[in-house]
Protein backbone atom coordinates (compact mmCIF):
# COMPACT_ATOMS: atom_id res chain seq x y z
CA UNK A 1 0.00 0.00 0.00
CA UNK A 2 2.71 2.55 -1.07
CA UNK A 3 0.88 6.29 -1.52
CA UNK A 4 2.46 8.63 -3.94
CA UNK A 5 3.03 11.83 -3.37
CA UNK A 6 2.89 15.53 -4.73
CA UNK A 7 6.16 17.79 -3.82
CA UNK A 8 5.07 21.53 -3.72
CA UNK A 9 7.31 23.76 -4.86
CA UNK A 10 7.12 26.77 -2.61
CA UNK A 11 7.66 30.09 -4.28
CA UNK A 12 9.65 32.68 -2.13
CA UNK A 13 8.49 35.04 -0.76
CA UNK A 14 5.57 33.31 0.83
CA UNK A 15 4.80 33.68 4.08
CA UNK A 16 4.09 31.30 6.80
CA UNK A 17 0.66 31.93 8.98
CA UNK A 18 0.22 28.35 10.50
CA UNK A 19 0.96 28.11 13.69
CA UNK A 20 4.53 26.51 14.69
CA UNK A 21 5.27 24.11 17.34
CA UNK A 22 7.52 24.21 19.65
CA UNK A 23 9.46 21.30 19.55
CA UNK A 24 10.68 19.02 16.24
CA UNK A 25 11.13 15.24 15.90
CA UNK A 26 14.15 15.00 13.46
CA UNK A 27 13.51 11.96 11.60
CA UNK A 28 16.14 9.66 11.25
CA UNK A 29 17.14 8.88 7.41
CA UNK A 30 19.44 7.36 4.83
CA UNK A 31 21.00 9.02 2.06
CA UNK A 32 22.66 7.35 -1.13
CA UNK A 33 23.58 8.21 -4.51
CA UNK A 34 24.56 6.47 -8.01
CA UNK A 35 24.67 7.59 -11.18
CA UNK A 36 20.73 8.33 -11.71
CA UNK A 37 20.08 10.35 -9.08
CA UNK A 38 20.22 10.57 -4.66
CA UNK A 39 17.93 8.65 -3.36
CA UNK A 40 16.48 9.37 1.16
CA UNK A 41 14.36 7.60 3.00
CA UNK A 42 13.13 8.46 6.15
CA UNK A 43 11.25 7.15 9.54
CA UNK A 44 8.16 9.35 9.52
CA UNK A 45 6.00 6.96 12.21
CA UNK A 46 2.78 7.98 12.68
CA UNK A 47 2.25 10.28 9.44
CA UNK A 48 0.01 9.43 6.97
CA UNK A 49 0.21 10.69 3.35
CA UNK A 50 -2.39 13.38 4.19
CA UNK A 51 -0.25 15.27 6.89
CA UNK A 52 2.97 14.75 5.13
CA UNK A 53 4.52 18.30 3.55
CA UNK A 54 7.22 17.81 1.22
CA UNK A 55 9.22 21.55 -0.29
CA UNK A 56 11.41 22.57 -1.99
CA UNK A 57 12.41 25.91 -1.86
CA UNK A 58 15.29 27.17 -4.32
CA UNK A 59 17.87 24.75 -3.38
CA UNK A 60 16.73 23.94 0.16
CA UNK A 61 13.76 20.72 0.87
CA UNK A 62 11.93 20.33 3.76
CA UNK A 63 10.97 17.21 5.26
CA UNK A 64 7.34 18.07 7.36
CA UNK A 65 5.02 15.68 8.87
CA UNK A 66 2.46 15.75 11.31
CA UNK A 67 1.75 12.79 13.91
CA UNK A 68 -1.60 11.28 13.13
CA UNK A 69 -2.50 8.27 15.54
CA UNK A 70 -5.71 7.10 17.49
CA UNK A 71 -6.27 7.80 20.51
CA UNK A 72 -8.87 6.98 23.42
CA UNK A 73 -10.20 9.61 25.29
CA UNK A 74 -9.22 10.70 28.52
CA UNK A 75 -5.60 8.85 28.00
CA UNK A 76 -2.79 9.66 30.88
CA UNK A 77 0.33 9.78 29.83
CA UNK A 78 2.86 6.96 31.58
CA UNK A 79 5.83 6.82 29.67
CA UNK A 80 6.74 8.68 26.34
CA UNK A 81 10.13 8.27 24.11
CA UNK A 82 8.31 10.38 21.57
CA UNK A 83 7.40 13.69 23.36
CA UNK A 84 6.58 16.33 19.82
CA UNK A 85 4.07 15.68 17.47
CA UNK A 86 5.80 17.22 14.35
CA UNK A 87 9.03 16.03 12.26
CA UNK A 88 10.93 18.59 10.74
CA UNK A 89 14.11 18.36 8.76
CA UNK A 90 15.56 19.98 5.73
CA UNK A 91 18.45 19.86 3.40
CA UNK A 92 20.63 21.82 1.00
CA UNK A 93 20.58 20.23 -2.96
CA UNK A 94 23.12 20.93 -5.25
CA UNK A 95 22.31 22.48 -8.89
CA UNK A 96 23.05 19.22 -10.72
CA UNK A 97 19.67 17.67 -9.01
CA UNK A 98 16.49 18.09 -11.15
CA UNK A 99 14.48 19.95 -8.08
CA UNK A 100 11.39 19.65 -10.45
CA UNK A 101 11.15 15.84 -11.07
CA UNK A 102 11.77 14.78 -7.17
CA UNK A 103 9.42 11.12 -6.74
CA UNK A 104 8.05 10.55 -3.11
CA UNK A 105 6.28 7.79 -1.98
CA UNK A 106 5.35 7.13 1.94
CA UNK A 107 4.32 3.61 3.06
CA UNK A 108 4.36 2.32 6.34
CA UNK A 109 5.85 5.50 7.94
CA UNK A 110 8.76 5.42 5.54
CA UNK A 111 9.49 8.39 3.32
CA UNK A 112 10.92 7.54 -0.24
CA UNK A 113 12.49 10.13 -2.11
CA UNK A 114 14.36 10.25 -5.23
CA UNK A 115 15.82 13.22 -6.73
CA UNK A 116 17.23 12.34 -10.36
CA UNK A 117 20.16 14.25 -11.95
CA UNK A 118 19.99 16.60 -14.97
CA UNK A 119 21.07 14.60 -17.97
CA UNK A 120 24.19 16.87 -18.76
CA UNK A 121 25.55 16.06 -14.95
CA UNK A 122 25.03 12.03 -15.29
CA UNK A 123 28.53 10.69 -15.78
CA UNK A 124 29.01 9.37 -19.24
CA UNK A 125 31.76 6.94 -20.42
CA UNK A 126 34.36 8.38 -23.32
CA UNK A 127 34.95 6.07 -25.98
CA UNK A 128 38.50 6.44 -26.59
CA UNK A 129 38.49 5.33 -30.89
CA UNK A 130 41.38 3.66 -32.04
CA UNK A 131 43.27 5.19 -35.02
CA UNK B 1 -3.86 15.46 35.51
CA UNK B 2 -4.01 16.88 32.60
CA UNK B 3 -7.57 17.57 32.72
CA UNK B 4 -6.88 21.76 32.66
CA UNK B 5 -5.69 21.59 28.78
CA UNK B 6 -8.26 19.44 27.29
CA UNK B 7 -7.37 20.87 23.68
CA UNK B 8 -3.82 19.21 23.77
CA UNK B 9 -3.12 15.99 22.34
CA UNK B 10 -1.85 13.13 24.16
CA UNK B 11 1.74 14.15 22.35
CA UNK B 12 1.59 17.35 23.56
CA UNK B 13 0.48 16.11 26.71
CA UNK B 14 3.80 13.50 26.88
CA UNK B 15 5.57 17.39 25.95
CA UNK B 16 4.02 18.69 29.11
CA UNK B 17 4.29 15.88 31.35
CA UNK B 18 8.27 16.13 30.67
CA UNK B 19 8.69 19.37 30.88
CA UNK B 20 7.05 19.63 34.50
CA UNK B 21 8.76 17.14 36.10
CA UNK B 22 11.84 18.39 34.43
CA UNK B 23 11.17 22.25 36.17
CA UNK B 24 10.40 20.22 39.22
CA UNK B 25 12.44 18.23 40.12
CA UNK B 26 15.45 18.28 37.90
CA UNK B 27 15.68 15.35 34.84
CA UNK B 28 16.99 12.46 37.71
CA UNK B 29 14.45 12.81 40.45
CA UNK B 30 11.95 10.60 38.38
CA UNK B 31 12.58 6.96 39.45
CA UNK B 32 13.28 5.37 36.19
CA UNK B 33 11.38 1.00 35.89
CA UNK B 34 13.86 -1.28 36.50
CA UNK B 35 13.17 -2.08 32.40
CA UNK B 36 13.80 0.91 31.09
CA UNK B 37 16.60 1.55 28.23
CA UNK B 38 18.91 4.09 27.22
CA UNK B 39 17.10 6.77 25.18
CA UNK B 40 17.03 6.89 21.96
CA UNK B 41 16.52 2.64 21.80
CA UNK B 42 14.55 1.27 19.14
CA UNK B 43 11.69 1.64 18.39
CA UNK B 44 10.52 4.49 20.41
CA UNK B 45 7.40 3.59 22.55
CA UNK B 46 4.75 5.90 24.58
CA UNK B 47 2.21 4.48 26.98
CA UNK B 48 -0.76 6.04 28.22
CA UNK B 49 -3.48 4.45 30.65
CA UNK B 50 -7.07 4.83 31.02
CA UNK B 51 -9.42 3.80 33.27
CA UNK B 52 -10.06 0.62 31.21
CA UNK B 53 -6.90 0.37 29.27
CA UNK B 54 -3.58 0.33 28.52
CA UNK B 55 -2.35 1.77 25.25
CA UNK B 56 1.26 0.86 23.94
CA UNK B 57 2.59 2.56 20.76
CA UNK B 58 5.35 1.52 19.02
CA UNK B 59 6.74 4.11 16.52
CA UNK B 60 8.57 1.62 14.00
CA UNK B 61 8.17 2.48 10.58
CA UNK B 62 8.50 -0.08 7.61
CA UNK B 63 7.61 -3.11 9.86
CA UNK B 64 6.30 -6.10 8.65
CA UNK B 65 3.81 -6.87 11.00
CA UNK B 66 3.23 -10.27 10.33
CA UNK B 67 7.48 -10.78 11.41
CA UNK B 68 6.27 -9.20 14.83
CA UNK B 69 6.36 -11.11 18.20
CA UNK B 70 4.44 -9.38 21.03
CA UNK B 71 4.04 -11.69 23.66
CA UNK B 72 2.29 -11.01 27.52
CA UNK B 73 3.38 -12.44 30.57
CA UNK B 74 1.23 -11.36 33.84
CA UNK B 75 2.48 -7.74 33.51
CA UNK B 76 5.10 -7.73 31.32
CA UNK B 77 4.60 -6.91 27.51
CA UNK B 78 7.73 -8.05 24.97
CA UNK B 79 7.80 -7.30 21.64
CA UNK B 80 10.47 -8.50 19.01
CA UNK B 81 10.89 -8.29 15.75
CA UNK B 82 13.45 -7.56 12.80
CA UNK B 83 13.96 -4.96 10.34
CA UNK B 84 16.43 -5.47 7.71
CA UNK B 85 17.26 -2.36 5.60
CA UNK B 86 18.37 -3.88 2.25
CA UNK B 87 20.70 -1.21 1.06
CA UNK B 88 20.86 -1.07 -2.75
CA UNK B 89 23.62 -0.70 -4.90
CA UNK B 90 25.24 2.52 -5.13
CA UNK B 91 28.26 4.61 -5.93
CA UNK B 92 27.92 7.15 -2.62
CA UNK B 93 26.26 6.39 0.86
CA UNK B 94 26.00 10.03 3.17
CA UNK B 95 23.65 9.14 5.82
CA UNK B 96 23.41 5.55 7.46
CA UNK B 97 21.18 6.45 10.56
CA UNK B 98 18.09 4.31 10.15
CA UNK B 99 17.98 1.34 11.89
CA UNK B 100 18.55 -2.27 11.03
CA UNK B 101 18.33 -5.61 12.53
CA UNK B 102 16.76 -7.68 15.47
CA UNK B 103 14.61 -6.02 18.02
CA UNK B 104 13.38 -6.10 21.16
CA UNK B 105 11.85 -3.93 23.52
CA UNK B 106 10.06 -5.40 26.95
CA UNK B 107 8.42 -3.09 29.03
CA UNK B 108 5.93 -3.51 32.88
CA UNK B 109 2.57 -2.69 32.74
CA UNK B 110 0.35 -1.69 35.23
CA UNK B 111 -0.32 -5.12 37.84
CA UNK B 112 -4.56 -5.02 36.57
CA UNK B 113 -3.60 -6.12 33.24
CA UNK B 114 -5.48 -9.07 31.56
CA UNK B 115 -3.16 -10.99 29.46
CA UNK B 116 -6.17 -12.32 27.59
CA UNK B 117 -7.39 -9.66 26.32
CA UNK B 118 -4.73 -7.77 24.21
CA UNK B 119 -5.25 -6.54 20.55
CA UNK B 120 -2.12 -5.07 18.21
CA UNK B 121 -2.73 -3.17 14.99
CA UNK B 122 -0.78 -1.95 12.65
CA UNK B 123 -1.08 1.73 10.87
CA UNK B 124 1.12 4.26 9.41
CA UNK B 125 4.22 3.03 10.67
CA UNK B 126 2.72 2.71 14.66
CA UNK B 127 2.13 -0.19 16.20
CA UNK B 128 -0.20 0.23 18.92
CA UNK B 129 -1.11 -2.38 21.34
CA UNK B 130 -4.37 -2.49 23.37
CA UNK B 131 -4.29 -4.52 26.79
CA UNK B 132 -7.53 -4.54 28.64
CA UNK B 133 -7.57 -3.56 32.41
CA UNK B 134 -9.67 -6.08 34.57
CA UNK B 135 -13.37 -5.40 35.64
CA UNK B 136 -12.21 -5.87 39.62
CA UNK B 137 -9.91 -2.85 39.37
CA UNK B 138 -11.92 -0.44 37.75
CA UNK B 139 -12.05 2.51 39.76
CA UNK B 140 -15.94 2.57 41.49
CA UNK B 141 -18.14 5.35 42.98
CA UNK B 142 -18.58 4.59 46.48
CA UNK B 143 -22.05 5.90 48.11
CA UNK B 144 -22.26 7.40 51.54
CA UNK B 145 -25.52 6.39 52.91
Amino acid sequence: MSETKEVTTKKSGEVQTKKQPEVFLRPLVDVYENETGLTLKADLPGVSNDKLNIHVDKDTLLIEGEVNISMPENLEASYADVRATHYRRSFTLSPELETEKIDASLKDGVLSLHIPKREQFKPRKIEVRTA
Amino acid sequence: MFGMFPELSLLDQFQRLQREIDNAFGVWATPANIRAVAHGAWPAINVGTTDKQVDVYLFAAGLDPKKLDISIQNNTLSISGERKIEMPEADNYYLQERFSGEFKRVLSLPTDVDPNKVDASYKNGVLHITVQRSEASKPKQIQVK
